[in-house]
């Protein structure tokens, strides 16, 4: 049988950018976060965790709603960029983006929560500025967790299903990734590609939170 | 001439209580500021090294790092800064933890080698001791040529063998570079060896501001040699009392009078001194 694998590597490409996305916009969100003094710092913990909570479903539609034509973030979105956000590979990056979002703000927090102030405070009694601080101090520093926010950014994007559904639709070579090509295949009741494609998702991830956990003890064990 | 005159609020266990410390010492003074937990000490270390935000003014050596108009952030004033517990960068060695401060090889060799850590350049800090990782922290507090080293109960994580290493190395490196030295310290023996002005901090105010020899040395009178101590127990024995008293890691017993022993109770800090007899040194270990 010709196994088409377009669905896996949509869904890698998907993870890819939404982890490039979401590392960018997260390292200082989650410093923030991690050293502000706000009363409005459980308000924004809050948000940034409701996509751990929400049914997939509700978020897949607030977004369907927040990211159509007629809204004006799609307005936007279209007349200065071009880019339609439904039912395209740019609409499901902006909505893994912001499902996947906790899986890398999380980590990250406890990681920059985690690096002892007193080497911050060392670094900036060497002359040194934030940037170069959070770079060559605390970045390197809190490597385990970095790595556990980008893997299980990726993973758990790989793994999504309902939100991918709903804001990408389920066109093949567009926005049908992995996940939801396995649903498509058991509503058609092709169980063997369900199954070849399922065994394949349960051995990457496996694969990767192996790799995770043992690159975690490995790194415990160099530092203490 | 090094300046300070600061205010401060601080939320300490004790409730609310204000730092205000007012004080000038020359060029290549070493201060210890000494005092009681939560009386401010390190607080007023974190000050002068522009960790903490305060009211007041800075001056050291006619440079202004604060005053009511300005305030120049830590990494713009040349200070040295050795915490309690090293604060070494753990994902850098031993010789880049210098250069991260100051890409100056040379110089950072030169104090590796004073402070006998040249084999160790390579290595990385979860690897060394607590005495090599301070001295590590001293050698990276100078790479900034500072005009001032500040210093947070530096020897408080060693034992005593490496506290005399680390105190040699301060010693020499006070003399060597023309520092001014701030260090907070608990401990008489370490201040007096390397000290010359000392404040004694007490609910944020500076109680006492002389020498080192001054405050520490409780001989008075014509008394040959004084030890504070806490009595435990007072025992009566017969026609005398006995106060059995804790001086330091020792218990004695002295014979006091009825009267004594009345006004005595247990709990009390008292100094036992002699004065009739020359006390006697026997030596009991080679260093």
């Amino acid at each position: 049988m010709n196994l088409d694998f377009t669905p896996f590597l949509l869904s890698f490409k998907l993870a890819f950018f939404t982890t490039v996305i979401l590392l960018v916009i997260g390292i200082p969100f989650a410093w923030f976060l991690s050293s502000t003094k706000s009363r409005f710092k459980p308000v924004l913990e809050a948000i940034s965790a409701l996509p751990i909570v929400l049914p997939p479903s509700v978020l897949g539609f607030y977004l369907l709603v927040f990211l159509s034509q007629s809204s004006p973030v799609g307005k936007f979105f279209e007349e200065v960029f071009n880019i339609k956000l439904v039912f395209t590979f740019e609409g499901l990056v902006v909505a893994s983006s912001i499902y996947s979002f906790p899986f890398m703000i999380q980590p990250l927090q406890n990681g920059f929560e985690n690096v002892p102030k007193n080497i911050i405070e060392a670094s900036y009694l060497s002359g040194k500025g934030k940037i170069e601080t959070l770079f060559k101090v605390i970045l390197p520093n809190m490597k385990t967790f970095l790595l556990t926010a980008v893997i299980i950014t990726f993973a758990h994007t790989v793994g999504e299903f309902g939100v991918v559904l709903m804001v990408g639709g389920s066109i093949p070579g567009k926005t049908e990734v992995a996940s939801v090509a396995i649903y498509d295949y058991v509503e058609t009741l092709d169980y063997k590609s369900a199954h070849i494609y399922s065994l394949i998702m349960l051995a990457i991830s496996f694969a990767v939170l192996l790799f995770v956990y043992m690159f975690n003890e490995k790194q415990k064990k160099r530092f203490l | 001439m090094i300046k300070v005159n600061i205010r401060k609020k601080l939320h300490g266990s004790g409730g609310e209580m204000e730092l205000k410390c007012d004080f000038t010492i020359e060029k290549n003074n070493f201060l210890a500021i000494s005092g009681p937990s939560g009386s401010g000490k390190t607080t007023l270390l974190r000050i002068i090294a522009g960790l903490e935000e305060c009211e007041g003014e800075i001056i050291i050596e006619s440079e202004i790092w604060q005053n009511e108009r300005m305030k120049l952030p830590p990494q713009k004033r040349e200070v040295g800064f050795v915490f309690q517990d090293f604060a070494l960068f753990p994902n850098m060695n031993v010789l880049e933890n210098l250069l991260y401060v100051k890409k100056d090889k040379k110089f950072a060799n030169e104090l590796l080698e004073m402070t006998g850590l040249t084999e160790l350049a390579k290595r990385y800090p979860n690897t060394l001791s607590g005495g090599q990782k301070q001295r590590v922290a001293l050698c990276r507090a100078l790479m900034r040529k500072p005009k001032i080293l500040l210093m947070d109960e530096p020897f408080s994580a060693l034992d005593m063998s490496m506290r005399e290493k680390l105190q040699n190395d301060i010693i020499e490196f006070h003399r060597k570079f023309d520092l001014t030295t701030i260090m907070v310290s608990h401990s008489p023996s370490e201040i007096y060896r390397l000290s010359n002005k000392m404040i004694v901090l007490n609910n944020g105010k500076i109680e006492k501001f002389a020498s080192p020899k001054e405050l520490l040395l409780k001989t008075s009178g014509s008394a040959k040699f004084a030890f504070e101590g806490k009595i435990i127990d007072i025992v009566e024995v017969d026609v005398i009392n006995i106060a059995v008293i804790s001086i330091a890691n020792q218990i004695v017993e002295v014979v006091i009078s009825k009267k004594e022993a009345k006004e005595l109770k247990i709990g009390d800090k008292v100094i036992v001194s002699s004065k009739a007899y020359n006390p006697l040194i026997r030596k009991m270990m080679s260093d």
